[in-house]
């Protein structure tokens, strides 16, 4: 009785869905009539969300970052469950500060975009004459679309919206599912299509270097191939436990999935000797001391590739569009585990800073990552990755290269091995044991070639086994 | 108070216009915050900002970080800054030279389409641009306002509860427009962008656009302007 519906409201004639941009009230909070609950933003404008009655926020059904249709449940408010005693003041609870940079790293976690922003509302022109039989508006426009470009029959989909209607998942499920009990509609896409594609914008801003590079494709597509995420769902069994994702997570999750349909990976090995290194290390160990500075191996590595990158432009660059962007300066992006999570802070201008520099950077990065305290330009502009699966002693790893940069480098456990060393003097084998470590390249190999993958991994072992003592 | 009397009958809503010169941009932002919060409460009428930005790239909330150019280096060379804010829409850049635009409106019930509004955004600087002789209009798809030359204004706005209005719209006008290198522009690629200045040919003071850009806005919104 007293539980009432929150529907993703009418915003314009126009206006067939809404992306849930944020929550501002979480379930069990209380809530004011016309108190913001939440914003959501649909092309050009951001909205919040009033309360429609005081009560206590019970549900929430629509996460952070989907796209629903007008109509649409988005919440439940239990006006029962009022609060009490405070007087009856409405609280001033404005929308959380619009302003100046978000620091709390989720807003630009990695070096990755937002979630994808709902796309622009399709045109309504086709409202009126292409719905299915017998007048009925089952469906939006967005679905509308979908279904034409599957060869779909709406009426045949079952409606699981608002009053019957055909929403975008249900669409997306028939689709993906096959209707049962009838014979499959064949797909008359002949083009490769891609794995659920969502509401494909039919105008705004579409990235026009795609539409330039896939004239025979269908550019909507490929746009929401590379742009759009959407995790399919499995069912959930008894004894099971379900969580939202959180929007570090989120993004990352999203990231990984784009990064991986856009670069075509390879990952080439190598093995380095940590002899030198070692030797630099005990070497310069008062005078680091000294100054109060802590140089891990990883600032030996940084050191190293951000001299070679300057050798190596297209292994710091990236594809765009049909064009290479070489970058101008060297960020060197480093993975930081913040368990659970992962954000990449960056070392901008690497290949201008010495070993010690580069050490401290680290040292405070990875401080400030984990205090969550990083600025949103220092997790963004890396040219080039580093990440350290070997850590925990993982022999090595095949890492996804982040997007818009072309090569992401893995460091695996260093450990002592027996190696065969030829004896200098002698000339003859002999066994030793030294420290070594696999390194992986991941690479971008549209830009990236095998060759140029081994030059840069020869270079690298040579530097860092000859690692200088004045770095 | 002429145009008042020559663009609203009895009756029609006021609408104050306070114009700010320079500010920095996050003092815009906290600044529209408080207002959104009187012009819901009652305490102000609808209230129109003018105002310049020293340099900075905003990202809206359909930001694309990748369409921010520049690096940290570089904008801190050109005395860039940058800031998120809670606006619809993609990157943009705001300058010297560039007239912008926050009306805090309370939509009356007539208005409550959000994108009715962005249209009449786009109609009222259409309406001021041809008055200063510059041919403008809208383009499918493409929220703004473009000349034969390029994109002249971007728009992107925030709707609070109420349906009460904030950011607004960004007008070169004399805009050094070297700086939109540093992003792209619109969000996609191949966007051109263009001012009143290029368009003309001629040198125009941010003032006298000033003039005509109010009138617009209190025609097509049906507000008498005050103050």
């Amino acid at each position: 009785m007293a539980r009432i519906e929150v529907p993703m409201p009418q915003m314009g004639e126009s206006i067939a869905e809404g992306t849930v941009s944020k929550w501002l009230k979480q379930v069990g909070q209380a809530v004011e009539r016309d108190e913001p609950i939440l914003e959501i933003s649909t092309d050009k404008v951001d909205a919040e969300i009033p309360a429609p009655a005081a009560g206590t926020l019970v549900a929430i059904q629509v996460k952070e970052g989907e796209t629903v249709e007008v109509g649409t449940i988005v919440a439940y408010i239990d006006t029962e469950a009022a609060p009490s005693g405070n007087g009856g003041a409405p609280k001033e609870a404005p929308a959380p500060p619009a302003a100046a940079p978000d620091v709390s790293p989720p807003t630009a976690a990695m070096p990755l975009g937002p979630p994808a922003p709902a796309p622009a509302p399709i045109d309504s022109a086709e409202e009126s004459g292409s719905g299915d039989e017998g007048g009925r508006m089952r469906s939006t426009p967005v679905v509308r679309k979908i279904a034409e470009e599957h060869g779909v029959d709406i009426a045949s989909v079952e409606g699981t919206g608002h009053a019957g209607r055909v929403t975008k998942q249900d669409i997306l499920a028939y689709i993906e599912g096959g209707p049962t009990g009838t014979t499959a509609p064949a797909p008359t896409v002949s083009a490769p299509v891609p794995p659920r594609p969502v509401s494909a914008p039919s105008s705004g801003p579409v990235a026009k270097t795609l539409a330039a590079a896939a004239p025979s494709a269908p550019s909507d597509l490929w746009k929401t191939f590379y742009g759009q995420v959407q995790h399919p769902e499995f069912p959930v069994r008894e004894g099971d436990r379900v969580e939202a994702m959180d929007k570090i997570r989120r993004l990352t999750a999203d990231h990984m999935v784009v990064a991986k349909r856009i670069a075509p990976h390879v990952h080439s090995f190598i093995e380095i000797d940590f002899t030198a290194i070692d030797k630099v290390r005990r070497d310069s160990k008062k005078k680091w001391e000294a100054q109060g500075a802590t140089v891990s191996y990883t600032a030996f590595v940084v050191w190293a590739v951000s001299r070679l990158l300057r050798d190596f432009p297209q292994i710091n660059g990236t594809v765009s569009g049909n064009s290479i962007i070489y970058r101008g300066n060297v960020n060197v992006g480093i993975a930081v585990d913040l368990d659970p999570g992962l954000i990449v802070p960056v070392i901008r201008d690497a290949d201008h800073l010495s070993l010690i520099g580069i050490g401290t950077k680290i040292i405070d990065l990875a401080e400030r990552a984990r205090a969550r305290k990083l600025a949103p330009d220092e997790i963004q502009g890396s040219t080039f990755s580093i990440t350290n699966p070997g850590v925990l002693g993982t022999l090595v790893g095949t890492p996804i290269i982040p997007k818009g940069t072309a090569a992401i480098l893995g460091t695996g456990a260093i450990e002592k091995r027996v190696v065969v060393i030829e004896d200098e003097v002698s000339g003859t084998d002999a066994m030793a044991i030294r420290k070594r470590s696999i390194f992986s390249l991941g690479y971008d190999h549209r830009v990236v070639d095998g060759a140029d993958s081994a030059r840069f991994l020869a270079r690298l072992k040579k530097v860092l086994e000859e690692f200088p003592g004045d770095a | 108070m002429t145009l008042a009397a020559v663009h609203a009958g009895a009756g029609a809503a006021p609408l104050a216009v306070r114009r700010l010169g320079t500010v920095h941009y996050g003092d815009a932002l906290a600044l529209q915050e408080g207002l959104v919060q009187d012009r819901r409460a009652g305490r102000i009428s609808d209230t129109l900002l003018l105002l310049q930005h020293p340099h900075v790239i905003t990202l809206g909330s359909s930001s694309e970080p990748r369409h921010v150019l520049a690096g940290a280096t570089e904008r801190a060379d050109l005395g860039i800054e940058l800031f998120e804010t809670g606006r619809g829409g993609d990157v943009t850049y705001h300058g010297p030279g560039q007239l912008v635009g926050y009306p805090i409106l309370a939509l009356e019930e007539t208005r409550r389409d959000l994108h009715r509004y962005l249209r009449d955004l786009e109609g009222a600087l259409i309406d001021a641009l041809g008055a200063l002789g510059v041919t403008a209009h809208r383009r499918e798809g493409l929220t703004g306002v473009w000349t034969a030359g390029g994109k002249i204004a971007a728009i992107g706005v925030r709707v609070s509860s109420g349906w009460i209005t904030s950011h607004g719209f960004a007008l070169n006008v004399s805009t050094d427009l070297s700086y939109f290198d540093t992003i792209v522009p619109c969000g996609i690629d191949g966007c051109v962008v263009t001012s009143v200045e290029r368009e003309l040919g001629r040198r125009i003071p941010l003032d006298g656009v000033e003039g005509r850009v109010v009138e617009a806005l209190a025609r097509t919104f049906g507000r008498a302007l005050v103050g």
